[in-house]
């Protein structure tokens, strides 16, 4: 099968900073891709340039077909922002009018797919409503309606939950979810919430410009093993070296933690646990998340400070 | 494809005008300082400046100036919003979308040139205070030239907008770059009276030419039309040209 979109050995440089290095990836069609990455990983970098805002330095993105021009590119995507893109002194009805517009779509059979839209996410009652008085899951909602209008073939979606609260968080999944059954659109997000990139297909992971992972999220978490021992000690230091010596193999530190992934973490426990009652204040035994996956790979914590 | 360029132009021009009929401020906004700006100014030098051949004094000197700073304002007004709608706002659907980049900045322009052009013409309703004799010829001419110094404008500041990464930038040109421009023009005092190394600078001016075509429309009536009329047209025009071909080059060049 062809992939819906190629990225191919893809760099990136704002000045001296390197934003992308070396990204190659593929997204198969039908499929939802998350690029997980805390702040500054590159992912919005990588966003701006799938949806054509960006062209890279180096390396090819191909989107649709291999020789597709930026315009038919853009014809047959869909994208949402981070950041609101409606006029909020336009109603919804006169937002999603106006993005028609821009794909060559009017009249009639522009009304229809409106209505259509805005069926599917149970707006009909608020079209007449103007944006700015629409609550933040609302507008999003408006936001993935004004998307789909064109009935785009690849949406791309940057942080698509971000300021919206858990229930409005939860409905924008379920939309997605009724998207895929009703269209069978292929989707990329990228995402810094852990929770979201677990419901994808397949995910991959960005630190600092790298790809340093990609599969699907049980995939990657085999890879880290069953379990995960954290324990919280004062003495970080002293306490791996102890351990390592105990279990002979590396163990790692992350954020002031010790941690160590293992297939038998109570077999472990139980062989460690003299040395644990006298140095630990606390211990935490559980099944690996992508968060351990991200933290297995780069030896640092998942929240990187701003740098 | 005619079809397919005009559709989101005409769009983009209605989404001009629709917000700035819901918004009573701006209306009031472009409009009101020029105001206060022409009676304080007007009355302020009425004794002091007798310009030749204006029956009326200062007041009557400075109100085709006045004019293009109702253009000027309501250019700055209508682009300055470009700034953040490019990056966090409304613009970055309209740039994923096939939407031609020649269009998009038509859209925009002409929709903030019918604004400027509309502001105007209210304050063209102060005439009848004023001792010029009006023709059918001077007012459509007066017309023109207010519509194509709108757009210039409009475009202009666009230019400038679409490269500023901050309001703040944006108001920085506008107080050395824009309002100096307007100060020479010839709307404020005529380049004769001025010294020498000004009356340069303002023969660079390109807005001294809108300017001097729009005051020569005024008064086409009692002096008629006249070669520099036409060269004044012919610049003006140009301007217009040039800054929407600035405008065009900023979108373009920002996607590289």
């Amino acid at each position: 099968m062809q992939a819906a979109i190629y990225v191919e050995n893809v760099s990136h440089k704002f000045g001296e900073r390197i934003a992308l290095d070396s990204i190659t990836l593929q997204v198969m069609p039908g499929e939802m891709y998350g690029l997980l990455g805390p702040n500054g990983s590159g992912k919005t970098t990588l966003f701006r340039m799938l949806c054509t805002m960006l062209p890279p330095d180096h390396g090819r993105i191909r989107l649709i077909d291999k020789n597709a021009s930026a315009s038919a590119v853009r014809a047959n995507i869909g994208v949402v922002f981070q950041h609101p893109s409606l006029d909020a002194r336009l109603t919804v009805l006169e937002n999603l009018r106006h993005q028609g517009h821009l794909y060559g779509l009017k009249g009639r059979p522009l009304s229809q797919r409106i209505e259509e839209v805005l069926d599917m996410m149970t707006l009909t009652d608020r079209a007449k409503d103007r944006v700015e008085v629409l609550s933040g899951g609302l507008q999003r909602r408006v936001e993935l309606c004004k998307s789909l209008l064109h009935h785009p073939e690849v949406l791309i979606f940057d942080e698509p939950c971000t300021g919206l609260d858990p229930g409005a968080r939860r409905r924008f999944w379920d939309d997605l979810d009724i998207l895929r059954r009703t269209y069978g659109t292929t989707l990329v997000l990228t995402t810094h919430f852990i929770e979201e990139a677990e419901r994808c297909d397949r995910i991959g992971i960005l630190d600092r410009g790298r790809l340093i992972a990609e599969g699907s999220p049980e995939e990657l978490k085999r890879t880290v093993g069953r379990e995960v021992i954290t324990l919280e000690t004062r003495d970080p230091k002293g306490l791996q070296l102890q351990i390592e010596k105990i279990v002979r193999r590396d163990i790692q530190i992350i954020d002031g933690q010790v941690r160590i992934a293992c297939d038998e973490g109570q077999q472990l426990l139980a062989q460690l646990y003299p040395l644990l009652q006298e140095k630990v204040q606390a211990m935490t035994l559980s099944v690996p998340t992508l968060e351990d996956v991200f933290v297995q790979r780069t030896g640092h914590g998942f929240q990187v400070e701003d740098l | 494809m005619r079809m397919a360029f005009w559709l989101p132009v005409v769009s983009l021009w209605r989404r001009e005008l629709v917000r700035f009929a819901r918004d009573r401020n701006r209306l009031f906004g472009a409009i009101g300082q020029p105001l206060v700006f022409w009676l304080l100014l007007g009355a302020g030098f009425e004794k002091s400046f007798a310009p030749q051949g204006i029956a009326s004094g200062y007041l009557e000197y400075i109100y085709p100036g006045i004019l293009l700073l109702i253009l000027l304002f309501t250019a700055i007004f209508s682009t300055i919003s470009v700034i953040e709608d490019r990056r966090e706002g409304f613009m970055q659907s309209v740039l994923v979308a096939p939407v031609s980049r020649i269009g998009l900045v038509l859209g925009k322009v002409l929709g903030g040139g019918t604004l400027a052009f509309l502001e105007s013409l209210i304050f063209l309703i102060f005439l009848v205070f004023l001792d010029i004799p009006i023709s059918i010829a001077s007012l459509g001419l007066t017309l023109i030239f207010l519509a194509v110094m709108g757009i210039a404008l409009t475009a202009l500041g666009f230019a400038i907008a679409w490269q500023a990464s901050s309001t703040a930038g944006f108001h920085a040109v506008m107080n050395l770059l824009l309002f100096p421009m307007w100060v020479l023009s010839g709307a404020f005092f005529p380049a004769e009276g001025a010294s020498r190394w000004l009356a340069y600078l303002m023969a660079i001016n390109p807005l001294t030419y809108g300017m001097d075509g729009l005051r020569q429309s005024l008064y086409l009536t009692t002096s008629g039309a006249n070669t520099h009329l036409w060269f004044c047209v012919i610049i003006s025009v140009a301007f217009a040209a040039l800054t929407l071909s600035a405008a065009v080059w900023q979108v373009y060049r920002k996607e590289k």
